[in-house]
């Protein structure tokens, strides 16, 4: 019963964190300026690295945990350097 | 799966969906609300309260699972609070740096 909770509620979880990359990805297509495609593309990788841990949390095994840390920590490369490229970048004319 | 008990089951569940539909909201706010100032709030919620729910769940589960205390996850948390700010201040000084310099940029052509 419990387990059968558990399940639905993975998927449940998993299906939402899907919806937030659509969202994302629409906002990331859409996006009127640089800085909103910045910006999605954070909320995009988080979302990415949440349904990660929600593999592994379906399946018991601590590999996702991995994926998830390396999702983590590259995203924030990813957005700080990007930042730093619409700081700089279009300055120069 | 079928070997944990039921309290952690139920509690990694309620915690998993509280942060998913965090996560969601805050999505969804990034996609509908108007200016760019209003769009950098609400992926915060899924970055700290959604994250921080689903490592809790993910924490009660392996706990549960490997019966024996798991803390991995504080290291994506840790990884998440001391980055998000940063990243985000960041982008929000990209941010008011280009619509000075097109502010400047049209003043020049106007004149």
């Amino acid at each position: 019963m419990t387990a059968t909770f558990l399940y639905w509620a993975i998927f449940i979880a998993q299906t939402f964190f899907a919806l937030g990359m659509v969202c994302a990805m629409v906002r990331l297509l859409r996006g009127p300026r640089a800085q909103d495609r910045v910006l999605a593309l954070d909320t995009l990788y988080v979302n990415a690295m949440l349904l990660t841990l929600a593999f592994g949390m379906r399946e018991g095994s601590a590999l996702y945990f991995e994926i998830a840390l390396a999702i983590a920590l590259l995203g924030f490369v990813a957005t700080a350097a990007l930042a730093k490229f619409l700081l700089r970048g279009e300055v120069i004319e | 799966m079928s070997g944990i008990p039921g309290w952690a089951a139920v509690l990694a569940g309620l915690f998993l969906l509280l942060g998913a539909t965090l996560t969601l909201i805050g999505s969804v706010g990034l996609l509908r609300l108007r200016s760019f100032y209003d769009r950098v709030h609400p992926p915060t919620m899924g970055t700290t309260l959604g994250t921080g729910s689903v490592l809790i769940a993910s924490m009660i589960l392996f706990s549960a699972l490997e019966e024996r205390l798991v803390l991995r996850e504080i290291l994506i948390g840790i990884a998440m609070t001391v980055t998000t700010p940063v990243t985000f201040m960041l982008l929000m000084q990209a941010a008011r740096h280009r619509e000075r310099a097109e502010e400047g940029k049209q003043a020049c052509s106007s004149d």
